[in-house]
């Protein structure tokens, strides 16, 4: 290994999803947590000084602007993301806008995070739109949930304003499945507590911002219990050198695998142990999520894409009836007796919708049974039938193979997010 | 390497998902062809694809749009490395689209545009129907909101506006006829971390990336080292200075920063206080406007 600084090498990823609208100064927050990390460079600061010249304050927000049609309307129409990193830790981003399509861009921003950050106004307290972040953020199974209340300096920092709105969220959020609530009073415009404690509010001893997205405990957050290896290709070298090398190539779900451990293929059922596993360095002792790495097998069984690897006693369900919270992201509605294609982890079937249980309205998490179809942003209970079995387990229990996306066969776009759950 | 919190870093968990992204490619796709130009990006792209089949070789063949205004340092790496991959190369020439006037030359003597035309003929040609691209999302904001998998139509067109949803690492590879998907398995690396991993992994690079005396001529705050295709215009002095290149474009505009770094170690400590972009910092083509790089990629620019 070249003699590069150790820390550098061995940090970690946060990755984090920021909802709220411009107004809660969304933006300005993401800025400023670029530029006081150094993750904003001297050419980038200088056209954004520029085009706030006049004002009191340089614009942070505009850092975050991206495509000509969003400067010109003056709003954000996909998430972004963006990356930057202290000593102790590298942070990915994902930007969601809050008002176009916010559901989709919520979904899709908090799908990969381990953190979600809600922006709060201090001035208006927990909004519709802040009930409706947290719970996307808790449905996505997002471990980490922070709540800043910004523009702290609005309301002269005031310890009773922070409370409230505190304990208003923190009973909201008893009902969500939040496993970590962390609530953090902040000024993006003028910094505090976003990098550093702010000597404006005595009364908080919680961390600032960034200290807590740099020592939020992610680890145990991943299933290593499990095993669960969905094959993804088949590598056959066919030269001279590797004549009977047949290796099964994917990324490790979650669990741990080792060689010599005793597994089962499905949908075979066939077991047989692990002869050998591949890493992008050669042989390694284990294998764990989310290591792209590839498996030998001792017996030559037929295994292809789409099949799974697991351990005998602990094997995914193996069904054709899949019950999911579906995120839906198409114009045209989703309605019972639809087909469409679905992709669960590397394995893609056909599925038609036997069933729409109920349409959940996402601000008052009431359930409408009388729902005929799913439309735009809407998300809803539905029950699928596929033309094939799919490995699965309960999206609370495993993200990926809790997980799936629909896609209409017709126009091939993604046209929704489905979470695999068998509660009501 | 012994993991016993079962972590990995920050390279090998990037290097992970990018390796997932490359095989989901060929799995779904039909004939995929990897851009590689000898530049950083595309050799670590290179490495990781290498890295996805082994010890199979890569099952796809590379391509690589040559403007004809190429740093010839660089084009030896690639023919060098390419060989010693066992890939196949295909080489997309924008001087002979210019010879048979398929395209034109610009007036400002920058061939970035017209290598579009160049790309998306090939493609029509091979049936090329995923691009393996080495851009990476810190680079601009309108990379920003790429897609790893990109979709376009038939023309080569991005539509900002209208790209799929993109969840999780479920990626959609779907098209119809005509239709491409490009592919950035560098997507969430950024700079440091591609030198970082040069390092880590003991990657070849081409010489021009570390510092060395070169003849230089500055030109609106930039130095251009001088070579067959810059001479110092009239009135412009040329002087020698210690410099190298952070990022390799082509030969005619593509700018050098002062550098003492003759190391990949060197250069990994100046990318960590550096305070400029490294397209503000060495692009004269990126300087047009604001949105230069969106403009170029809805026309089917990398």
């Amino acid at each position: 290994m070249a003699p590069v600084e150790n820390d550098t090498i061995r940090k970690d990823i946060l990755r984090i999803a920021t909802a709220g609208s411009v107004d809660d100064g969304k933006s300005t927050l993401i800025g400023r947590l670029l530029y006081d990390s150094k993750a904003v460079f001297e050419d980038q600061y200088e056209a954004v000084e520029r085009a706030s010249a006049g004002g009191d304050y340089v614009n942070l927000a505009l850092l975050t602007d991206g495509l000509r049609a969003e400067r010109e309307q003056g709003i954000t129409i996909d998430v972004a993301y963006r990356y930057f990193a202290t000593p102790r830790r590298t942070f990915i981003m994902a930007d969601t806008p809050g008002h176009v399509q916010y559901t989709r861009n919520m979904v899709t921003g908090a799908s990969t995070a381990d953190l979600a950050i809600v922006l709060v106004d201090a001035r208006k307290g927990m909004l519709e739109q802040s009930r409706r972040h947290a719970f996307l953020a808790s449905l996505l199974r997002v471990p980490h949930l922070v709540v800043a209340v910004n523009k702290m300096d609005l309301v002269d920092w005031s310890e009773q304003t922070y409370e409230a709105i505190r304990d208003e969220f923190t009973s909201f959020a008893a009902k969500l499945n939040v496993p970590d609530l962390t609530v953090i009073p902040i000024s993006a415009l003028h910094g505090d507590n976003v990098v550093t404690r702010s000597s404006a509010s005595p009364w908080y001893d919680g961390p600032s911002l960034l200290h807590h997205l740099e020592h939020v405990h992610v680890a145990s957050d991943r299933n290593l219990v499990d095993t669960r290896f969905p094959v993804q290709f088949v590598i056959r070298p066919q030269s001279d050198a590797y004549h009977d090398y047949r290796g099964y190539a994917g990324t490790v779900a979650s669990g741990v695998l080792r060689p010599g451990d005793e597994v089962q293929v499905l949908p075979s059922g066939l077991t047989t142990t692990i002869a050998a596993i591949d890493g992008p360095r050669g042989p390694v002792d284990e294998a764990f999520a989310p290591m792209s790495v590839t498996v030998r097998l001792t017996d030559d069984l037929d295994v292809s894409r789409g099949d799974l690897i697991c351990r005998p006693a602990n094997a995914p369900r193996v069904s054709q009836d899949i019950d999911a919270m579906v995120s839906w992201m198409a114009d045209t509605e989703l309605r019972p007796g639809q087909r469409l294609a679905v992709k669960h982890t590397t394995r893609s079937v056909r599925a038609v919708v036997k069933e729409l249980q109920y349409r959940l309205d996402v601000n008052t998490l009431h359930r409408d049974r009388e729902a005929t179809g799913l439309g735009l942003n809407d998300i809803g209970r539905v029950r699928l039938r596929t033309t094939q079995p799919l490995f699965v387990d309960d999206y609370a229990r495993n993200r990926v193979t809790g997980r799936f996306i629909l896609i209409d066969e017709a126009t091939n776009s993604t046209v929704g997010a489905g979470m695999l759950s068998t509660g009501s | 390497m012994t993991t016993p919190d079962y972590r990995l870093s920050q390279l090998e968990t990037l290097e992970a998902e990018s390796i997932h992204m490359i095989r989901e490619v060929v799995a779904e796709l039909e004939r995929p062809v990897l851009l590689f130009s000898g530049g950083k990006d595309s050799i670590v792209m290179l490495e990781l694809a290498r890295k996805a089949f082994a010890p199979a070789r890569i099952p796809f063949p590379v391509m690589h749009v040559d403007t004809g205004l190429n740093f010839p340092d660089v084009l030896e790496f690639r023919d060098r490395r390419v060989a010693e991959l066992g890939v196949h190369l295909i080489v997309a020439s924008v001087p002979e689209a210019i010879a048979r006037g398929t395209v034109r030359e610009e007036p400002n003597g920058s061939r970035n545009r017209i290598q579009t035309p160049v790309l998306l003929d090939a493609v029509e040609k091979h049936g090329f129907t995923a691009l393996f691209g080495g851009a990476r999302r810190d680079e601009d904001k309108a990379r920003a909101k790429e897609r790893v998998f990109s979709f376009r139509d038939e023309f080569g067109q991005w539509d900002p506006k209208n790209q799929r949803p993109e969840l999780w690492d479920l990626y959609n590879g779907r098209i119809h006829l005509g239709e491409s998907i490009r592919v950035f398995p560098l997507s969430n690396w950024t700079e440091l971390d591609i030198w970082q991993y040069i390092a880590v992994e003991n990657i070849a690079i081409p010489s021009l990336y570390l510092a060395a005396e070169r003849e230089v001529v500055e030109r609106q705050g930039m130095l251009y080292a001088v070579n067959e295709f810059i001479s110092p215009r009239e009135g412009e002095q040329t002087r020698r200075e210690t410099v190298r290149y952070r990022t390799v474009g082509d030969a005619n505009l593509t700018a050098a920063v002062l550098s003492t770094a003759t190391t990949v170690e060197d250069v990994i400590a100046e990318i960590a206080v550096t305070r400029m972009t490294e397209r503000g910092a060495t692009r004269g083509d990126d300087k047009v406007s604001d949105a230069a790089m969106e403009d170029r990629k809805k026309e089917g620019y990398f």
